[in-house]
Order: C-alpha cells, then sequence, then structure tokens
C-alpha cells in the first residue's frame, strides 16, 4: 500500500487530509485536431441585406470583423446609417401586408425550409461562428448551430397554430420589429428573435453586435436562397448608431434586445411615449447553489459548464457560485481539479474546452475585474494552462474568499471568472442570491426534490436550473426579472411577445 | 461440524482485532456523494468527443496493449487453449516491433498454475477469478478456499466477486467483512474486487460498493464478470474513477480501476483512457493502476497500430486469434 502521511488542514471543515495531487500535464498529450475551413467561403465585403438583395450602405463606409483568436481580418461588413435603417424598414412595412395575410401554413412553410437549409449548411454556419466570434467548435457544433435550427423548427410548428396557441384571443401580428442583438451567441441569437416574429407574422429588421456580423451575413445568403418573399427579412450591420437608429425609428411596432442593462435603459428611455411594444434579455449574475446533498461530482461539472461556456460570455452565467460550508472544502479541490484538465486555446481545436475571449475590449474588461478582485483581497485560482501568444485569450480564473461586498461579486464581468461564496443555511443563500440588481437565471444542486421547489419559489429568477446548468430548449421560455430585462423568448411566450391580442 | 464452526469462529476473531489494529472500518455512508444519473452521462458523452489523432493516438494504443487483461473464462477451457492464449499474451503482434505485452491473463483458479507455467520470464502476470466466481453464491470457506487455492498456485491477482444478494439487502457489513477476509487470504496477490454492476441497478449503488471495497482494502475495483449485460460501461466507470479520486483525497492511497466486458473495439478504449486521464490524471495511466478486461480488444488495437504504421487497413486473418 502506498500511503501518504504528509497531512494538511482543509481549510472549511479543519479536517486532515493528506497531502496529494492529481497530476493532469500528462505526457499522453492530444495531437492537435483543428476543424477543417477550407471548405467555407466568406466574402471579402458584405453589403446590407435589405428587400431580399445585398444592396451598398448610404455611408459607402465599411468596417473590419476579426478573428479574435489571431487578430486576423477575416472580412468588411457595411456600417449602415439612419438612411440604410428608414430604408429597411420601409421594406419591412411594405413586405408586412402580404406576409401577416399569408396563411400561418405558408409561412410555417418558408420557416421550415430556413430549417433544414441551417441544417444542411451548419458545419459552415458552426466554422464561421467560431472564426468570427472565438467559441470553441465543439459549442458551435455541438449547441450553437443545431439549437439554432431547432429554434426555426419548433416556431414553424406554431406557425398555423396561433389560434389554438392563444384561444379565444384573436392573435395578430405587430408589424416590424426591430430586432439587435449581441454578440455571445451570434447565429442563436438571431435564430430566437427572427423565429418567433416570422412565425406570429412579422417582419423583421435586425442588426447582429459589430464584432460578429458573419454568421448573420450568412444567415441573409440563407434567407435569400429560401425563397422567402422579399423584405421579410431585414439584416443591416452597423454598431450602437446604428441601433439606435432603428430604436428610433418612428415605423417600427416592436424593439426585441439582448445586450447590456446600460443600453437596455436607454433603450427604454428612448422608447418612452412611444407605443413601441418591447422585449429586453439583459444582464446577469446568476447564483449557482450546491447543498451538502448534491450530487458533487456533477454538480462541479456543473458550475465548469455554468461559468466556463462561451468563456464566460453568458448573460445567464452561473458566476456566483454559493457552496454549503459542509461540502466547501472538497467542492473547491474537485473543482480546481477540473480546471486543471480545461484546455484554452485555438478555437477551431475540436479539443478546445475554452476558445478567445470576442474582443480586445472585452478581454480588458475581464482583465480589469480580475485585477479589481485581487485588490479587494480575494483569493485568485487559475490552472496552469498556457495561453496561446496572439489573440484574445483569458484563463479560467475563480476568486476563494469573496463576500457579497465585493464588486466582482455585484458587477457582471462577461468573461471566465467565478466568485465563491459558502453559505450555513437555506435562509442565508436564499438572501444572498437575491441580493443583486439582476434576476436572470439560477442553479440549484440537491438530491432532494422538495428543496429545489422550495428554492425556485424563492429564488427571484427568470430561469433556475435544477442538477443541470446553461440548458436551452425552444420549447422552454427564457428571461429575467428585475434588472436583467423582461418579456420572454423561447417557447409560448416568447410567440406571445411577437402578438397583439 | 463443530470444529468447523470453533475454527470460523476464531477466524472472524481474528479478523476483528486485526481491522481494530489497522483501523479498517466501514465507510461513513453520509458523507458518499449521490450520483446523478444525468449528470454522469453528460460529462461521458465530454469525453467521447474528444479528438485523439496522429501520435497520441499510437501512443494511447499501446497503452492500451499494455493495460488488457487478457481473459478466457468458460467452461470449456483446458490447458492447451489457455497456454494458446498465454503465448499471444506475450507475442501480440510480432511482425510489429516495439509493441508491449499484456499486463496479465486472467483465468478460472484451475488454470492458474498451467498459465504461470507458459509465461515464466515473460513478466506478464496471473490473474484469477475467485470467490465462486461469477456468481459468488457460495459459502465463506470455499470463497477462503478457493482464493487460497489460486495464491498457492502462483496467482499474482485475485479478481473476486462480492455478494451481491447480501448488497442489495443491505448487509453491507457482510460485503464488507467478506473482501477484508479475502484480502487477507491473497497474502501478497493484489485484490480486484468485481462489483458486476450489471445487478446492481443504480449508480448510487455502485458508488456504494465502490467506497465498500476501498475501505476493505481492495487494490482495484472491477466492473463485471463479463457474464452480464451490460459489462463494463463509461457511466458506470466513471462513478468508479470518481469514487477513487474521493477516497484518494481522503486517504493518500491509490486503487486501480478495472472495467471488463464490452469494451472491444480501440475507438471505445480510447475514450475510457481519456477519462481516466481527466479524471484521475497521468499517475492512473499505467497497468500497475488502470486495466482492461477483455478478450476481443487486442486484436482491435493491433489492426489499427497496423493501419497507422502501414497506411493501410489489413484483414482480420492477419492477427492471430488465440
Amino acid at each position: 500500500m502506498k500511503e501518504n502521511k504528509n497531512t494538511k488542514k482543509a481549510f472549511y471543515s479543519g479536517k486532515d487530509l493528506p497531502e496529494v495531487k492529481l497530476k493532469f500535464n500528462s505526457a499522453w498529450d492530444l495531437a492537435p485536431a483543428p476543424e477543417d475551413s477550407k471548405h467555407v467561403s466568406i466574402k471579402k465585403q458584405y453589403d446590407l441585406f435589405i428587400n431580399g438583395e445585398f444592396v451598398k450602405p448610404n455611408s459607402k463606409k465599411y468596417f473590419a470583423t476579426y478573428n479574435p483568436a489571431t487578430d486576423e481580418k477575416i472580412s468588411e461588413v457595411a456600417d449602415a446609417d439612419e438612411k440604410d435603417v428608414d430604408k429597411a424598414v420601409k421594406a419591412a412595412r411594405a413586405a408586412f401586408g402580404k406576409w401577416s395575410k399569408l396563411s400561418g401554413k405558408e409561412r410555417g412553410k418558408y420557416i421550415y425550409r430556413i430549417a433544414r437549409l441551417m441544417q444542411e449548411r451548419a458545419r459552415e454556419f458552426a466554422v464561421i461562428e467560431t472564426m468570427d466570434g472565438g467559441k470553441p467548435i465543439r459549442e458551435s457544433r455541438d449547441i450553437d448551430v443545431p439549437l439554432a435550427a431547432n429554434h426555426f423548427f419548433y416556431y414553424a410548428g406554431w406557425a398555423d397554430k396561433l389560434e389554438y396557441a392563444f384561444p379565444n384571443r384573436n392573435p395578430k401580428p405587430l408589424g416590424v420589429a426591430g430586432q439587435i442583438i449581441p454578440w455571445n451567441f451570434p447565429l442563436l441569437m438571431a435564430a430566437w428573435k427572427i423565429a418567433p416574429a416570422l412565425a406570429a407574422g412579422n417582419t423583421v429588421v435586425l442588426k447582429p453586435a459589430e464584432t460578429t456580423p458573419l454568421t448573420a451575413l450568412k444567415l441573409a445568403e440563407l434567407i435569400r436562397d429560401s425563397g422567402l418573399p422579399k423584405g421579410v427579412v431585414n439584416i443591416i450591420t452597423g454598431a450602437g448608431k446604428t441601433g439606435a437608429a432603428i430604436v428610433n425609428h418612428p415605423d417600427i411596432n416592436k424593439i426585441a434586445f439582448t445586450g447590456s442593462t446600460n443600453v437596455g435603459k436607454w433603450i427604454q428611455k428612448s422608447i418612452a411615449g412611444t407605443d413601441k411594444k418591447c422585449t429586453l434579455e439583459l444582464g446577469g449574475k446568476a447564483a449557482n447553489i450546491i447543498f451538502e446533498d448534491a450530487p458533487l461530482d456533477q454538480a462541479v461539472e456543473g458550475i465548469i459548464n455554468g461559468i466556463f461556456f462561451n468563456q464566460g460570455h453568458v448573460c445567464c452565467a452561473g458566476s456566483r457560485l454559493f457552496v454549503q460550508e459542509s461540502v466547501a472544502d472538497v467542492v473547491i479541490r474537485k473543482l480546481k481539479d477540473r480546471m486543471e484538465t480545461l484546455r484554452v486555446g485555438d478555437p477551431m481545436d475540436k479539443n478546445t474546452d475554452i476558445g478567445a475571449i470576442n474582443s480586445k475590449q472585452q478581454l480588458l474588461k475581464i482583465q480589469e475585474y480580475i485585477n479589481i478582485g485581487k485588490n479587494e483581497g480575494g483569493e485568485i485560482y487559475q490552472p496552469s494552462c498556457s495561453l496561446p501568444k496572439k489573440g484574445n485569450f483569458c484563463k479560467p480564473t475563480i476568486f476563494l474568499n469573496v463576500s457579497q461586498s465585493h464588486r466582482i461579486v455585484q458587477e457582471e464581468i462577461f468573461g471566465p471568472v467565478l466568485a465563491i461564496q459558502t453559505f450555513r443555511t437555506i435562509e442565508e443563500v436564499i438572501e444572498k442570491a437575491n441580493n443583486i440588481p439582476y434576476g436572470l437565471s439560477a442553479g440549484v444542486w440537491t438530491d432532494k426534490g422538495s428543496k429545489i421547489f422550495n428554492l425556485t419559489s424563492k429564488l427571484k429568477a427568470g430561469v433556475i436550473w435544477a442538477n443541470t446548468y446553461n440548458k436551452f430548449d425552444p420549447t422552454s421560455p427564457f428571461g429575467g426579472y428585475k434588472e436583467s430585462g423582461f418579456g420572454r423568448e423561447g417557447g409560448l411566450h416568447g410567440l406571445g411577445a411577437y402578438l397583439q391580442f | 461440524m463443530k470444529l468447523k464452526k470453533k475454527i470460523l469462529n476464531t477466524f472472524v476473531q481474528r479478523l476483528k482485532k486485526q481491522r481494530m489494529a489497522k483501523k479498517i472500518t466501514l465507510p461513513d455512508f453520509r458523507i458518499t456523494p449521490t450520483i446523478d444519473q444525468v449528470g454522469i452521462e453528460e460529462r461521458v458523452a465530454r469525453f467521447t468527443t474528444r479528438s485523439i489523432k496522429k501520435e497520441s493516438k499510437m501512443q494511447g494504443m499501446k497503452m492500451i496493449l499494455s493495460m488488457i487483461d487478457l481473459t478466457t473464462l468458460e467452461g470449456k477451457d483446458t490447458e492447451g487453449k489457455v497456454k494458446q492464449m498465454c503465448y499471444k499474451a506475450a507475442h501480440l503482434h510480432d511482425v510489429i516491433p516495439g509493441l508491449p505485452t499484456v499486463a496479465a491473463v486472467c483465468v478460472y483458479p484451475s488454470m492458474v498454475k498451467t498459465a504461470k507455467d507458459a509465461l515464466k520470464g515473460t513478466g506478464v502476470k496471473v490473474a484469477s477469478v475467485s470467490t465462486a466466481f461469477p456468481s459468488g453464491q457460495s459459502t465463506h470457506e470455499i470463497k477462503i478456499a478457493d482464493t487460497t487455492f489460486a495464491v498457492d498456485n502462483g496467482a499474482d491477482e485475485i479478481d473476486m466477486v462480492i455478494s451481491r444478494g447480501e448488497f442489495l439487502k443491505g448487509n453491507y457489513n457482510f460485503v464488507f467483512d467478506e473482501i477484508v477476509a479475502i484480502k487477507e487470504a491473497c497474502g501478497k496477490a493484489r485484490l480486484k474486487v468485481i462489483f458486476e454492476t450489471g445487478e446492481l441497478s443504480t449508480l448510487d449503488n455502485v458508488r456504494k460498493a465502490s467506497d465498500i471495497a476501498m475501505y476493505a482494502g481492495a487494490d482495484f475495483i472491477k466492473t463485471s464478470t463479463g457474464k452480464i449485460s451490460p459489462a463494463a460501461t463509461m457511466p458506470v466507470t466513471l462513478v468508479m474513477l470518481e469514487a477513487i479520486r474521493d477516497y484518494y483525497y481522503a486517504t493518500g492511497r491509490m486503487v486501480g480501476m478495472k472495467p471488463a466486458g464490452g469494451i472491444s473495439t480501440s475507438k471505445l478504449a480510447l475514450q475510457y483512457l481519456i477519462m481516466v486521464n481527466e479524471t484521475l490524471g497521468a499517475d492512473w495511466l499505467s497497468n500497475e493502476w488502470f486495466r482492461f478486461g477483455a478478450s476481443s480488444l487486442a486484436n482491435d488495437v493491433l489492426m489499427q497500430i497496423a493501419k497507422q504504421t502501414t497506411g493501410v487497413y489489413q484483414s482480420s486473418d492477419y492477427f492471430s486469434k488465440d
């Protein structure tokens, strides 16, 4: 028997534990397995997709989009100004009459066609999503693209059943929807926005984020190929100004926005006094709560998935971890070991778990927060992995010894940074979990069903996962409380948000 | 009869004393974590998406060969058959130089002597199943005798089965004591404890059995006899690997893992290695701490190695079946 006699006191329990360490820097390392990108066609320059065709922007200006993993320029996209936005809205308005009067069955056919085309071109979408946004190919291949296609499939099914979805309420489309989406799930967010809007009979003007416009433009090509009537979907690119022009355009009936809380607040101010309908899906700082009776190894996996999925660029990321004190030592130890096995690097490599941070600006923000955490006295831990020399990369990071008063606990970082606190009683953890301006999501880990239901009714969060985390499904509504926004996307609720009764 | 009982009683008392002295105690089930099957399956799915290529694949496949317990456990086994298998164990595919031998051969107690003689000087170990393998439905004395016989004939390793009936009844003490007793009878032979996870029905039970076995002194924990379906699966193996990790954290003692039965392709075996590597780390990536119980895996791995070396697949007739 090999036994280790050296012991070390555990931090929380004070138990004497043998000083042993698992070694993950194995001599057996995986050879690079990069996804092939040769089959993908990306144009040198993209115009605006208005009224079923690509047109030059009024400003004649273009801006570059970069691969955040290599800093290389991938393509140039048009910068839409107010005139372009107006053109797009006019096209959408012109198309609205016919499209909304088309039978639900016919509308459904078009949406199904988009879904199937997306499945056919799944590989191309996945590769471009990874090149443009930095997320690992494993995620864009296994999650983003299939889920986006599923959203189209799901809402296609509702198109001819609106009367059944909302019986005796005479559902009618709203008109033209202005949709502004973020850079963390470019294609998926486009699907979340476009699919229910079309199923309900609306026409749309969609603006992808300026750092990740390519999959939305590829979607525009796909929509053109699908034969969808001209003007039903218009996709225009640009930065904040373009978004503002959409929000302020007088002929838009609904604004759907996913992004930061600050911009969400600004949108609400801008549309105050108008009859524009609005759904906002904003920031979050979710509590992921681990009880002592939880399946601990699976909970650790849930912590990893909760905060390091998509480099932490997830509004519902489980960025605040609460561990019951009796299991805190063992959970943190397991978490540290699991972090050692994460592979950070080339997003195109099929074995990469954590890819590139979306932009230099975001990387700087995350690094600033890491410094804030250190200066506040948080105990930082990062695994021993090495980062690529080029591109925007950040090590997965956890902070121990923090409290509700720490800024890294209060503010949304939107990166792979986790703040860990411990708790003793249920009352304590509920109070702390709710003690935040956000209320988008939460996670509960316990073996006891009644405890789950007790917490789900007391946590102020729009989505609560039990014994899992970051699970998305087209049939399930998603959205927040408090400063995380209002309105729901997904499921029947998401459909209802594009209808008037 | 009376004498037998007396011998047994003194044996049990001696055991109790030893346990007191060595502080061998049943594990504290209150701190045994529960297992969430959905979570386990998700984790396993992640391991299976790892892409293993080129030199890392070659390295992995050689590792697999060296970790195999080449097995024949059939009623129709003969000495001739065992001798042939033993030759294969030490000469996997002499056409390709630089291949390792397998770790061990695994046979019934009656074949231990034959195997031991056949493997002299090769470094390949002899493992013997025991304790009324595969059902374990026998008396304590017979199980001890079975083990002693195998050890006396030169077995380097003993693969015992637990009493699943007693386990499912909730007689954890019985299962624990039995393992302690067999470990005692093993002497210097390393003890592998087979749970027959296909009969334990839940992953929580697999976890509980793992804790009982390790705290009772098992050197290895093993999934299956190969006689029941399902045999080894990745979810079950992951639960056991995580139990080994927790036991290592708590005691500092390493315990080995042996999935057995149902692993017949190199692709699947590589996924097991990924799982070991990312759960327990590099220290477990050797045949001292990880084994595959398999009869047909070796040839599939050899076929893949030949493909990797020559660039083309060869017919299965180019690989010896012993």
